[in-house]
């Protein structure tokens, strides 16, 4: 079993740290993983995206084409890879920036108003880990302790105090429809 | 121990510190910085010598300095810096003092992109410098394979007293997997006896690439390429096989590239199309044996690299025109998708038609292929 995953935003919206919890928590929990970034002369507000493999078996290209996950923090993600998405995959779309509506029938989509559900939860700037949330909902590759347990083990010391409220937007997101 | 999330740069970085790396000399470039980075913090932390020189130039001949003094010594670029090193890597070659490069190679020609390349492959393998010599140039293919090879690298380096190049692109450079990093090494205690510690109590120590008579030049010309020969001949070769037993198509590529063809050998296998993958680990010496043993078994080989093809010419000239041998590259800083080379695979084994087939009026030659596409 192997899943793609591919999170893009603005840089600054937390897409390469949500892409590196998952790969810390596909690696505690004992599976392959790859996180590769894009990375350019990009700046804060720029585009920023990364691709997550997590699978069972050694993983090859740690690239893919056909995403079987896009997460979409912004309109511009949402336009580069709605088509982009593997048949029988999954949107994710942050519908607090993103206005558009997926007219594909061929994949799952979910809109979660993730700025709102982060802001609503204390800290708007957590709106990753609310979309982080309704990943694994729709899509059980880890469970929500796991991500969890990443969280406590890989979070640095310096933002030690935002643990709780990031495990209750995780959990705000699982739970959103 | 356990394993730990890491990104190729700072891994390699980390690796070579506990390879026993005493000194350590750059000038930042992307995608190589964080390799750098990490070495300003963690050497000083040791009680070692990190240096950020002024220039390239600069960089590779204090690296000559100090590995002439006996200490494990490495740089790190990326193709245009490593572009400007080449003179020092003559010179170090010429003085026969081991010294360890990385390159984390990047699109070219010229400052081109900073996104992941194999463009410098005939720079490192063929042409390092001025005169004759070859670096051993290891390309690992993943966090771990980096972090292997880097020690790998010190360990060559000082065995051969040569030059030791671990080259990977911006992708290795900049993506993280799971790895685990040696034990830290103890640090000899003392040098080696060729190198200039101050020639107290003992014969001088002489470490030079300048022989001006023809006589002596051309005779440590031969002595560094029986060294050579010696290295080529000493089990250095070093490869990977992935579903070669039975293939009928193999896959050639390093690095990146043969992650992707990996990948693609996984999907095709699938299909039923017998697909292998030979993965070159030293690029210099170059697996050549293996590879003309391989034509008696595989009848087609396709070379995937990303460059306008490179080491296509290494594979060829091992082939001695065996078996036909096809390229598939991108450049510009691009990644092939291992869909790209499916569909090259795919042409090649004449399951589908090429472009040529689709004009001339030509159905794929392959009987059984050609059945399996007309039930399509």
């Amino acid at each position: 079993m192997e899943t793609s995953i591919i999170i893009a935003g603005f840089g600054g919206q937390g897409v390469l740290f949500a892409g590196q919890l998952l790969a810390y928590a596909g690696m505690d929990a004992g599976k392959n993983v790859t996180w590769i970034p894009s990375y350019g002369p990009e700046m804060r507000g720029g585009t920023a995206n990364c691709t997550v493999i997590i699978s069972d078996q050694p993983i090859g290209a740690p690239i893919v084409a056909q995403p079987d996950v896009a997460v979409v923090l912004n309109q511009p993600s949402f336009d580069k890879y709605v088509n982009l998405v593997k048949p029988g995959g999954l949107l994710l779309v942050n519908s607090s920036l993103v206005t558009s509506v997926c007219g594909r029938d061929d994949i799952q989509t979910a809109y979660i108003a993730a700025n709102t559900l982060a802001e609503e939860a204390g800290n708007v700037k957590l709106l990753n880990m609310a979309l982080l949330g309704a990943l694994l909902a729709r899509r059980p590759i880890l469970t929500l302790e796991q991500l969890e347990q990443s969280l406590v083990n890989h979070v640095g010391a310096s933002k030690a105090h935002l643990l709780e409220l990031n495990k209750q937007v995780l959990q705000r997101g699982y739970s959103c429809q | 121990m356990s394993k730990k999330l890491m990104k190729g740069n700072v891994a390699i970085a980390e690796a070579s510190v506990r390879a026993g790396c005493e000194a350590y000399f750059g000038y930042p470039i992307t995608p190589q910085t964080e390799l750098l980075e990490y070495m300003s913090e963690r050497m000083p932390e040791l009680g070692r010598v990190f240096l950020q020189a002024e220039s390239e130039v600069a960089a590779i001949n204090m690296v000559y300095g100090a590995a002439a003094t006996g200490v494990r010594v490495m740089t790190s670029s990326s193709s245009p810096g490593i572009s400007l090193m080449q003179e020092g890597f003559s010179y170090i070659a010429g003085s026969d003092v081991p010294a360890v490069i990385v390159d984390v190679m990047r699109g070219g020609p010229g400052l081109g992109n900073i996104q992941p390349s194999q463009g410098d492959y005939n720079q490192i393998t063929k042409t390092a410098g001025h005169g004759d010599f070859h670096p051993i140039v290891l390309a690992p293919a993943s966090v771990q394979e980096a972090i292997d090879l880097t020690v790998l690298a010190f360990d060559l380096a000082e065995k051969y007293r040569t030059l030791v190049f671990v080259v990977v692109d911006g992708a290795i450079g900049q993506m993280m997997e799971p790895a685990e990093l040696p034990p830290m090494r103890e640090l000899p205690s003392g040098r080696p006896d060729w190198a200039l510690t101050g020639a107290k109590g003992r014969e001088k120590n002489v470490i030079s690439s300048l022989f001006l008579g023809t006589t002596e030049l051309e005779l440590m010309n031969k002595e560094l390429q029986a060294k050579l020969a010696y290295i080529q001949a000493n089990n250095e070769i070093r490869y990977e096989e992935y579903m070669t037993n039975d293939a009928d198509l193999l896959l050639v590529a390093f690095g990146t590239a043969a992650r992707v063809a990996q990948t693609a050998v996984q999907h095709l296998r699938q299909e039923g199309l017998k697909v292998g993958l030979f993965r070159p680990i030293t690029l210099w010496p170059f697996p050549s044996r293996r590879l003309t043993q391989l034509t008696y078994l595989a009848d087609t080989f396709l070379v995937v690299e990303m460059n306008a093809g490179q080491m296509v010419h290494d594979v060829r000239a091992a082939v001695h025109e065996r078996v036909p041998v096809h390229f598939y590259g991108r450049m510009g800083g691009v990644i092939p998708m291992p869909e790209e080379v499916e569909q090259k695979v795919r042409e090649l084994m004449r399951v589908v038609p090429t472009e040529d087939d689709v004009q001339t009026h030509q159905f794929p030659v392959k009987p059984q292929a050609a059945h399996e596409f007309l039930r399509m």
